[in-house]
């Protein structure tokens, strides 16, 4: 079985060659055709390892597929390996299936789009990157895996080039997210400088044996990864390109920007985390700015004006649960999170983009209203994916994943207890912001008349995303209800026992399930009494300013609009002065020193080429008077 | 044989180098600028025959036949190119004769 998996991240990457080769030459519906199937070939061929693996686990719960050497030196080698276990396997499996069910939708909802089989060739490209990156056994493959998700998301964020701020959308998403890889890259220097490898796994085994716990080598190597890893996830202080990568086509959104590229960060730390065990300073580090995230992109999402920009902040608090759940070491319910929520976000992007479809493209939601007649399958979609976001008890799947963190929270010593709260108060915000976008959308009259229909392409992967995003979530219930443990049994051989014991106090487990309701009675709430609408805010994103009022209240919610104004700092802090740098280096300043020689030098040239006048008395003068000059030094002198 | 004094005809040399020189200078038809390079030539070699004649060595004389035969190829050619520049500004003014100028 092992030795075909070269063939599931082969697969899109042939599809994406082809493409990019031939691409402009097909038809549509022939591109559309060779896109979906090197990904069917994946999802097919992912399955079906899953379905082996469920049959007859491998020893040892792991399989290594060496290709081929990459770089040999003395001392060091580095392999092209695939290495899989439970967890790159779910990984995989998240992203071949998602990734062909948007795939399958993308043929439809690009329909007509100049570059169609161009954007095809990006998101094969995509999903062979990402396949690489959670299959790579090694952390220099990982990182060209890693490296490639970046550049499939600039050039996708960057699709519609043609409007420029779609351009510096994509950008900025490559620049903030290369700052942070920088430091990864650093990182997995330093551990292959301190180690002797970066094959994870022998590296994780010297590191354990080597480095004591809490060493500051450890630390070190685990922090500038971690930096790497909030980078891709868009976690605080690097949330700023998420919102605006939303200038994207809605299935990248829902692929890259939601279910699969920006959980890499995570990722990264589940594969390693036997290294950020070592180092609780890290893992605390990671905890509170995982608050700080959920907070700030919760509060955000919960006055944006745009579906897609709320999502977009979703996601970013989403992530931040996983990192929170990352930084009390509960990897396996981060793990559960990740796989929930790739299912219900993509399913809320794809509807958001079936919206869009029908509206003339129109995002913003107070021009929306009423569609719940109109447009039912979507609104039905959005429900599920809303309600699963939200974390409603029993008939979501986020609510088991989201339970889970809360419970490890609560047991996480420490600061345990006040991460809950955070994370509570953010599950109630959740529910608030989603069902707000829910209530305004699909409720109340009709603003913008929906037109045309849905094709079956739409229609599929919103109705089978539908129906994991509220089934997935009884893989693993709590013990009071079903006590059904197969993800977390399934984690085990590589994550270990989680440490949810049932001493959890009954109104912890009912404070968490009694949040999201809250949140969503707030919601309807407001939405009924028209606080939403009274407080839209200005058309369009960020603080253009126009607005008249200027009271205390609409000030706070200008400030949160633009995502509590870490655009701006960062502006002022590093945009302004890198473009003041680049405005004096423009003309170069030390050049400028080794030219004026070369002035100084075109100068006399010009003074000795006004004697040259051709006279050749001149000349002869000239030459007699310094042949005389000469004698007479020779004589006298 | 007149026992002649070197000094006599090292000034006569010199003389007819100055002369030849100011002739160089001052004159702006060609044909007199050459007639003036060779009376230098000549000054030149007879200094040569008096050098030869005041320390009695042979060189100075050997020295005057290789001049002469310099004079009479620089002569050759000179007339040449002067031949072709007249053709080209159709006059033989030395001064006119800056056409390769920038300005």
């Amino acid at each position: 079985m092992g030795n075909i998996i070269w063939i599931i991240p082969a697969a899109p990457l042939i599809g994406s060659i082809l493409l990019g080769l031939f691409g402009a030459r097909w038809s549509n519906r022939w591109s559309g055709f060779i896109g979906t199937l090197s990904i069917v070939i994946s999802a097919l061929l992912s399955v079906a390892i899953a379905v082996h693996w469920f049959q007859d686990p491998p020893v040892d719960e792991h399989m290594r597929i060496m290709l081929w050497r990459w770089i040999s030196l003395p001392e060091y080698s580095s392999y092209i390996e695939f290495y899989l276990d439970p967890v790159s396997l779910i990984m995989m499996l998240v992203i071949s299936v998602i990734g062909l069910l948007i795939h399958i939708f993308s043929t439809e909802y690009m329909a007509g789009e100049a570059g169609y089989s161009r954007f095809f060739a990006y998101l094969n490209l995509f999903v062979a990157s990402m396949l690489l990156l959670v299959l790579a056994n090694d952390l220099l493959v990982l990182f060209v895996g890693w490296e490639g998700v970046g550049v499939c998301s600039y050039l996708l964020v960057g699709f519609w080039f043609h409007k420029a701020a779609n351009g510096y959308a994509a950008r900025k998403s490559f620049v903030v997210t290369r700052i942070a890889d920088v430091a990864m890259l650093v990182g997995i220097l330093l551990l292959s400088n301190a180690l002797g490898t970066v094959s994870i796994q022998p590296m994780l085994a010297k590191a354990a044996l080597l480095w004591p716990h809490g060493g500051i080598m450890a630390a070190a190597g685990a922090a500038l990864l971690l930096i790497g890893g909030l980078g891709k996830s868009a976690q605080f202080p690097f949330q700023t390109w998420l919102p605006d990568a939303m200038a994207g086509p809605t299935p990248v959104s829902a692929l890259i920007h939601a279910a699969t590229m920006v959980t890499a960060g995570m990722y990264l730390v589940i594969r390693l985390y036997p290294l950020f065990a070592l180092v609780p300073s890290v893992l605390t580090v990671i905890a509170v700015g995982a608050v700080i995230t959920i907070l700030t992109a919760s509060l955000t999402a919960l006055v944006q004006r745009d579906i897609k920009r709320v999502l977009a902040y979703s996601t970013v608090a989403q992530i931040g649960y996983m990192f929170l759940a990352l930084g009390v070491g509960a990897w396996s319910a981060a793990m559960f999170h990740f796989l929930t929520h790739a299912v219900f976000k993509a399913l809320l992007f794809l509807s958001a983009g079936a919206i869009a479809m029908r509206l003339h493209h129109e995002q913003d939601i107070f021009r929306m209203g009423g569609l719940r007649q109109k447009l039912s399958v979507v609104f039905w979609a959005f429900l599920i994916g809303s309600a699963s976001l939200a974390a409603l008890p029993v008939v979501s799947a986020g609510a088991f994943s989201k339970e889970m963190i809360l419970a490890s929270l609560w047991e996480s010593p420490g600061l345990g207890k006040w991460l809950w709260l955070a994370a509570l108060f953010g599950a109630v915000l959740t529910a608030t912001y989603i069902f707000r976008v829910v209530f305004l959308v699909f409720f109340g009259e009709v603003k913008t008349e929906p037109t045309g229909h849905y094709g079956v392409r739409i229609v599929v992967p919103l109705v089978l995303l539908a129906i994991a995003a509220s089934t997935i979530g009884w893989l693993e219930m709590p013990k009071f209800m079903a006590s059904s443990s197969v993800f977390s049994s399934f984690l085990e051989p590589v994550l270990g026992h989680p440490a949810t014991e049932s001493t959890l106090p009954h109104w912890v487990t009912a404070a968490g399930y009694i949040a999201p309701l809250l949140g969503v009675v707030i919601g309807f709430g407001l939405y009924r009494s028209g606080y939403w609408v009274r407080t839209a805010g200005p058309v369009g994103q960020g603080n253009d300013g126009g607005q008249a009022e200027r009271s205390m209240g609409e000030g706070v919610r200008r400030f949160m609009r633009a995502g509590f104004g870490f655009d701006f700092l960062y502006d002022r802090l590093l945009v302004q002065p890198f473009l003041w740098l680049v405005k004096i280096l423009r003309n170069d300043p030390i050049d400028a020193i080794f030219m004026s020689a070369a002035a100084a030098a075109m100068r006399f040239h010009g003074a000795l080429r006004r004697s040259q006048i051709g006279q050749l008395r001149r000349y002869a003068g000239m030459l007699a008077l310094g042949s005389m000059a000469v004698i007479v030094i020779m004589v006298f002198a | 044989m007149i026992n002649l004094s070197w000094q006599a005809p090292a000034s006569l040399a010199i003389i007819l180098f100055a002369l030849g020189l100011i002739g160089l200078i001052t004159r702006r038809n060609l044909i007199f600028v050459i007639l003036s390079i060779e009376v230098m030539l000549n000054a030149v070699a007879l200094l040569f025959i008096v050098a030869g004649m005041r320390w009695g060595h042979p060189d100075g004389q050997v020295m005057f036949i290789f001049i002469l035969n310099l004079a009479g190829g620089e002569l050759a050619l000179g007339l040449v190119l002067l031949l072709r520049l007249r053709a080209r500004i159709t006059t033989l003014d030395g001064d006119s004769a800056n056409i390769l100028r920038e300005s």
